[in-house]
């Protein structure tokens, strides 16, 4: 079974399509990353795999559970972080990651034993009782992780997730987000648009002006030219790579 | 059904975290109502003299009878307020996570709506106990039988609150519109005046607040203080209360600003 299973998904904002037949799966405990240039529908296509927007056309499975039919079913499989921080800043860490844990249904001891989980794992144990104001900008992207695993999903989806991070924080980021998926058999959906965060194992997904243009792992599309930035300048027709 | 219960719990205790860590808006919220009751009621009440009328059984003063508005006028800014708030989320980003919820869309707007309305209630008892220090003291027991009252009248502009913040895009057109909203549902109701004084000065403003549910709320809430009941009011009240959480439920779609602004 896929963790994700996307079946020819289309999707319009009035006139202007911003997904055509968009179709591809990505395996149980596996990364694969989503790269596309700005605009190409990556966030539209989060937002409808995060139920933050009705499907219009085609379909979404989350182990095997379809959005449309059981979303619920599948919301509960799924994790996620979002571009833009969602962290309330004005509560502590712990207080944040209560919240979250509710709204999961988790009882308060319940959710209480994974928070300590999930901040030892991401190594932010002292900080629980600092406001999240307080915190820079990796740690509180640790912190939206270790809210997005609180409910054990097992498919984590990360949108752009490096985004307005320093390079190393970036590439600690992006580290600590494949040790979890190798060390937890968890599925994870990186999305960027930065080719350097993509490395030769991952299974890639290439989305261009609202259509998937590559799928597969990174040798296997990048076989034809130099390198991975010539083979997406080729099918992104983008001048310069990100 | 415990994980309703929960996801319940965590949403009123996070409304009550940002109440406890913005206490200036709870002395805020008292500061209006104290104004009209300590200040304006005081310089009024020479000028307006309140024959009987249900539910008192005597004469009463002007600050006895606009307590019960006043405390409705707390429950309409909170109401309106924390619609606002919501407005603030979908901006900021936060209210993605509350939909990320595997819980039904209508059960975490209602269990918001529930926790703005629980908030609000505490400032209502604050400032009647405050009134209750100045002198105007219902039937003690009273203060126990208005609760529902106050309760759905909570719920019912809350729900109005959203269902208004489900039309706006950007936080500053929804400040615009509170101030169309709010001023007219006050002053065109029955809490600073009895609606008999306003048909004696001229018959169209009588029945912009007789139709006007604001009134209805502030008499649901001025009965349930004395211990009374107006069946009419609680009637208009449940139903308006079902009908604004309805549409709002049905009304809210994220999806809707960006369809409407084309973006991705």
């Amino acid at each position: 079974m896929s963790a994700l299973q996307v079946e020819g998904v289309s999707f319009a904002y009035g006139q202007r399509q911003a997904l055509q037949d968009v179709s591809f799966s990505v395996a149980a405990g596996s990364f694969s990353a989503l790269l596309g240039p700005n605009g190409a529908g990556k966030s539209t296509l989060i937002a409808l795999l995060t139920r933050l927007y009705d499907l219009q056309q085609g379909d979404i499975h989350i182990f095997g559970h379809s959005l449309r039919s059981a979303p619920r079913q599948a919301l509960r499989q799924l994790g996620v972080v979002f571009q833009q921080s969602t962290l309330d800043l004005d509560l502590s860490v712990q207080q944040n990651l209560a919240y979250h844990a509710a709204l999961h249904g988790l009882s308060k001891r319940e959710a209480l034993a994974r928070i300590d989980e999930e901040l030892a794992r991401q190594q932010l144990d002292e900080r629980r009782h600092e406001k999240v104001r307080a915190l820079n900008g990796g740690h509180r992207r640790r912190v939206e992780i270790a809210r997005a695993l609180l409910h054990r999903p097992r498919l984590l989806l990360l949108d752009e997730a490096s985004a307005g991070l320093d390079p190393a924080s970036r590439l600690a980021l992006n580290q600590h987000v494949r040790q979890l998926c190798a060390e937890h058999a968890l599925a994870v959906l990186w999305t960027t648009h930065l080719l350097d965060e993509v490395e030769h194992h991952d299974e890639l997904l290439i989305l261009n002006r609202s259509r998937l243009v590559a799928q597969g792992g990174v040798a296997q599309i990048s076989r034809a030219d130099a390198n991975l930035a010539a083979t997406f300048a080729r099918l992104t027709g983008s001048e310069h790579h990100p | 059904m415990s994980a309703y219960w929960y996801c319940l719990q965590g949403i009123v205790q996070r409304e009550w975290l940002r109440f406890v860590l913005q206490r200036s808006r709870f002395f805020s919220a008292l500061v209006r109502p104290l104004l009209w009751l300590l200040v304006f009621a005081a310089g009024f009440r020479a000028a307006l003299g309140i024959a009987i009328i249900a539910p008192y059984d005597t004469y009463i003063t002007y600050e006895t009878y606009i307590v019960p508005g006043l405390a409705c006028m707390i429950l309409l800014f909170n109401g309106m307020q924390g619609s606002l708030s919501m407005v603030y989320d979908r901006e900021m980003g936060s209210m993605r996570i509350l939909l990320t919820s595997p819980l039904p869309r209508a059960f975490l707007l209602a269990a918001k709506l529930l926790a703005i309305a629980l908030i609000s209630l505490l400032q209502v008892y604050a400032f009647l106990a405050i009134a209750w220090v100045y002198g105007v003291q219902p039937p003690a027991w009273g203060l126990l039988s208005a609760l529902p009252a106050l309760l759905l009248v909570a719920l019912m502009l809350s729900a109005l609150g959203l269902l208004l913040s489900n039309g706006i895009r950007q936080l500053e057109n929804f400040a615009g519109v509170m101030n169309f909203v709010i001023f007219p549902l006050f002053f065109l109701s029955s809490a600073l005046y009895p609606l008999w004084k306003m048909r004696e000065a001229n018959e169209w403003l009588y029945w912009l607040c007789a139709l006007n549910p604001f009134t209805h709320a502030v008499e649901l809430v001025r009965f349930a203080l004395y211990q009374r009941f107006s069946p009419l009011a609680l009637a208009l009240c449940l139903g308006l209360t079902l009908l604004f959480a309805v549409l709002a439920v049905l009304t809210f779609n994220p999806q809707h600003a960006a369809l409407r602004k084309g973006n991705a």
